[in-house]
């Protein structure tokens, strides 16, 4: 006989409740939005007025969660950026070069004069000796500043491998440590990227790791990947460097240990400097926009002590000499050292305007980007075509699901309502664990919404279909309820577990809106399997204890 | 009064035309490889690279204008063409511009994205750009790799669960069907040209996804109706089957059909492609339950008895004797 237990009816029941009040805030959405907002304000800025007032628009009582819309249904900026890991590598290599000068100047008996290879292969150090003989003891002095890897993959690695050929030591970062430098690199780039996107108050972005070495930031609202990209596009590695000489000679070769820098603003201006920065951004506490005594932009920055102190010595060991403020490999501004800047601040002037200041200050303040990315992919998605897809799609949806709902009751009367209603709840379940799981809905999604419409009534066709031929066999109308659920049982599952397998595959390996779709229908198949099994049985079984038809038509 | 797709009763024969349906299907796939490789797909910038950019003006497009608007600045292979969709208000003409990866370059460049919105305004300062998407050769590439392996990864999982829910032959008749739907979308997608993105491979997977759920029902009333008729030549079984599920079959198709047809025409331009490819599957994918996985399933033979272990040499196993029956 039809049974189900009463505990089975209370937990579906409160499922589809569940879903229904979980749902419930979608309907609403802009006002519900409006309520999110207000009360993050609230806790993040302080209470005023205008922001309880929209904090009241939706009683706390409810459920606020919103199911989260994607890029292409509000609008925004994508961006898919590539990080050079290998940047880190040249800048950890000229590290060591002090180092390894000063191990081996330390036995200059043995090894004679010491020179740093100027043309070796980017991520590499090539020292020559001037006495071959000497490069044993030259590469146990230069084994011994290695040092352990920090990672749990590289534990008992060291985090340089030399080597020696003819009179030259070969120093590069072993494999090891590279990996373990590319993932701090990753990680840091992201930290940064984050800070410098919220500090101008963009909202909810998405910024992931994607693959070794990839960034994907999502910024919803933001003009165009244009603007997110002066945002994070540019490294602000500022660097003060002494300068050796001015010229305006593009050619001109700057001697070992120097470099040739273009100026900023004049790109017939060049300087050569020396190699080694005396401080860098990454002792910078503080950068504010300000005005010069002339009433121009200029940003003023804060040293941290150590930072200070090192600052300190060498403009007072300096002074009158200029040095070179470099941004991103080009000199923002040299002046001369009036005198010695012992107090840790200090103030870039340069050709600024107001804006351009502000960022400056902005990217300063969030720290450099430890290494250059470049940008394979973007897309920007005006907001106006988001709302045209979200309104063509809310129609289509509509008809799509009053065209299934008629079809089904003209197909099954009775029954074919009791499966609409199983529907109606589906589709309610389907946007609760959207709203839930935070899950992103897309076009795709919308598409994929309407396909569960359609598909989510199959699992009952099967059911109802076999209770028609169950009745066949006379067997009587409880019998073939019962036997056409038990029957149908199998197909459901295998049909939906293959469904969604491809499904879990589309999740894992595609991106945004795909992504989108991929969530939706996995989703759709789970609540749209649990409405059939469950819910309409469960109606089902309710009419017949109330009714007890001798005969039923399906 | 029901509504019935299908008399309660049906008998057809779905055997009588099989070489018939075989050799169209067969054909079919032919010639959609054939297309595939002369006329071949529009790929869309997912995965050739490139920069496409819609616009919206109040003016009528003026292509020609455009064009020309476009060709001075030299960016290489350009396309412009002019969108139309029902639900576009009467001021609201759309038109998709789409320009090749520009050499040597793996970012795209904001410069000439700025440079071909100032040409486009001078030609109609009414317009606006309502996207812009960029995407550099070197994704383009892994992208074409990535949807190659998806395609591949559903088929292998579906081959595996089929073979370990059913019988191998049932498996390999699934993918079979699989893989013939699989090719006349990429098949009516060289021969329409329309465009091929990430989101026709999500359509593809989801044609995967409907026809193995579509064959998996047919191929479950089979296994059924084998254990309760032993002796029945294996033709008839598979045909009194078919035609059990029939009408559930045509059921879920048709409200499936009604939602998406609903989608395609009041969707909007975005997904239109995207539903057309699902919209295609179903029906080719509803198509090839019936007729071409069945069929495989028939020519490879099955295991009938399954009280024994399966004592047959080969793959065939003890079922082999009743494939090919009256062939």
């Amino acid at each position: 006989m039809l049974q189900i237990a009463a505990w089975k009816r209370f937990t579906i029941w409160a499922v589809c409740l569940m879903g229904l009040l979980l749902a419930f805030p979608n309907g609403f959405y802009s006002r519900v939005e409006m309520h999110n907002d207000a009360v993050a304000e609230i806790e993040a800025l302080g209470s005023t007025p205008e922001r309880e007032e929209a904090a009241a628009l939706w009683p706390s009582f409810l459920p606020s969660s919103l199911v989260n819309l994607g890029l292409d249904l509000r609008g925004g900026a994508h961006l898919l950026a590539e990080v050079q890991v290998a940047d880190v590598y040249v800048e950890r290599m000229d590290g060591y070069w002090l180092g390894v000068r000063d191990a081996l100047v330390a036995i200059r008996d043995d090894v004679g004069f010491v020179e740093r290879v100027e043309d070796a292969p980017e991520g590499e150090l090539h020292v020559r000796i001037s006495q071959a003989e000497g490069l044993p003891a030259a590469l146990t002095a230069v084994r011994a500043l290695a040092q352990p890897v920090a990672s749990l993959t590289g534990v008992g690695a060291t985090d340089i491998s030399v080597s020696g050929r003819g009179n030259t030591i070969i120093v590069s970062l072993s494999p090891e440590e590279k990996a373990a430098t590319d993932n701090r690199t990753i990680q840091q780039s992201l930290e940064i990227i984050r800070r410098r996107v919220d500090e101008v108050g963009t909202r909810e972005p998405t910024i992931q790791r994607q693959g070794s070495d990839r960034i994907l930031i999502q910024v919803p609202g933001i003009g165009s990947a244009e603007e997110l990209k002066a945002l994070i596009g540019t490294t602000a590695r500022l660097t003060f460097h002494p300068v050796i000489q001015q010229t305006s000679n593009a050619e001109a070769v700057p001697g070992p240990g120097e470099i040739l820098v273009q100026d900023l603003d004049d790109s017939s201006l060049y300087y050569i400097l020396e190699r080694t920065a005396v401080v860098t951004g990454d002792d910078l506490v503080d950068a504010q926009p300000g005005f010069d005594q002339n009433g121009l932009p200029s940003v003023t920055f804060r040293f941290n002590p150590s930072g200070a102190r090192v600052f300190g010595r060498y403009t007072t060991e300096n002074t009158g000499a200029p040095f070179a403020i470099v941004l991103d490999n080009q000199v923002i501004t040299a002046p001369r050292i009036n005198e010695p800047i012992t107090g840790g601040s200090g103030q870039i002037t340069g050709n600024f305007t107001v804006d351009s200041s502000t960022q400056l200050a902005v990217l300063l303040r969030a720290g450099a980007l430890p290494a250059e990315m470049t940008f394979l992919e973007e897309r920007t998605i005006g907001p106006d075509l988001g709302e045209d897809s979200i309104r063509a799609g809310r129609i289509a949806a509509l008809i799509a699901f009053a065209a299934v709902l008629v079809f089904m009751a003209l197909s099954y009367g009775l029954f074919g309502i009791f499966a609409n209603l199983a529907l109606l709840l589906n589709v309610a379940l389907l946007f609760g664990l959207l709203s839930l799981l935070g899950a992103t809905l897309t076009l795709p999604g919308i598409a994929g919404i309407v396909l569960t419409i359609g598909m989510a009534v199959d699992a009952n066709v099967l059911v109802f279909e076999r209770i028609r031929e169950e009745l066949k066999t006379a067997k009587g109308p409880s019998r073939a309820i019962e036997l056409g659920y038990e029957k149908a049982l199998s197909a459901i599952i295998d049909a939906n577990i293959t469904t969604f397998m491809t499904a879990m595959i589309l999740f894992a390996l595609g991106s945004g809106p795909v992504k989108g779709f991929a969530v939706t229908l996995m989703i759709g198949i789970v609540t749209s399997v649990f409405t059939a099994i469950f819910v309409t049985r469960l109606i089902v079984v309710m009419w017949f204890e109330r009714k007890r038809p001798r005969t039923i038509e399906v | 009064m029901r509504l019935r797709l299908v008399p309660a009763e049906t008998n057809y024969d779905f055997f009588k035309l099989r070489y018939v349906t075989m050799g169209a299907s067969v054909v079919a796939m032919i010639v959609s490889i054939v297309l595939w490789l002369t006329v071949g797909l529009n790929f869309g910038i997912d995965f050739r690279g490139g920069t496409t950019i819609r616009s919206e003006a109040v003016q009528p497009v003026d292509v020609a204008a455009y064009r020309q608007a476009v060709d001075a600045l030299q960016l290489g292979d350009v396309a412009i063409s002019q969108v139309f969709d029902p639900t576009f208000a009467d001021d609201q003409n759309v038109s998709m511009i789409r320009i090749q990866a520009q050499d040597g370059q793996e970012s795209v460049t904001g410069t000439v994205i700025a440079e071909m919105e100032a040409a486009l305004k001078a030609v109609d300062p009414s317009l606006k750009f309502t996207s812009v998407e960029s995407v550099g050769p070197k994704v383009s590439g892994e992208l074409i790799r990535t949807a190659v392996i998806a395609v591949a990864a559903a088929m292998a999982a579906i081959l595996f669960y089929i073979w370990l829910r059913f019988e191998w032959q049932f498996s390999v008749g699934a993918v079979v069907a699989l893989f013939h739907d699989v090719i006349l979308t990429i098949g009516i997608f060289s021969l329409l040209q329309i465009r091929f993105d990430l989101a026709t491979i999500a359509a593809i997977l989801t044609i995967v996804g409907y026809s193995i759920n579509d064959t998996v029902v047919i191929f479950d009333r089979l296994r059924e109706n084998l254990r309760k008729f032993k002796t029945t030549p294996l033709q008839e079984v598979m045909n009194m089957s078919v035609n059990e599920t029939l009408s559930r079959t045509l059921m879920t198709s048709g409200t499936t059909l009604l939602a998406l047809i609903a989608l395609l025409f009041l969707g909007g331009d975005v997904i239109r492609g995207f539903v057309f490819a699902i919209t295609w599957g179903v029906i080719v994918g509803t198509y090839s339950s019936v007729y071409v996985a069945k069929n495989v399933v028939l020519f490879l033979g099955v295991k009938r008895d399954w009280s024994k272990p399966d004592g047959g040499s080969g793959g065939g196993g003890a079922g082999t004797q009743f494939a090919n029956i009256d062939a």
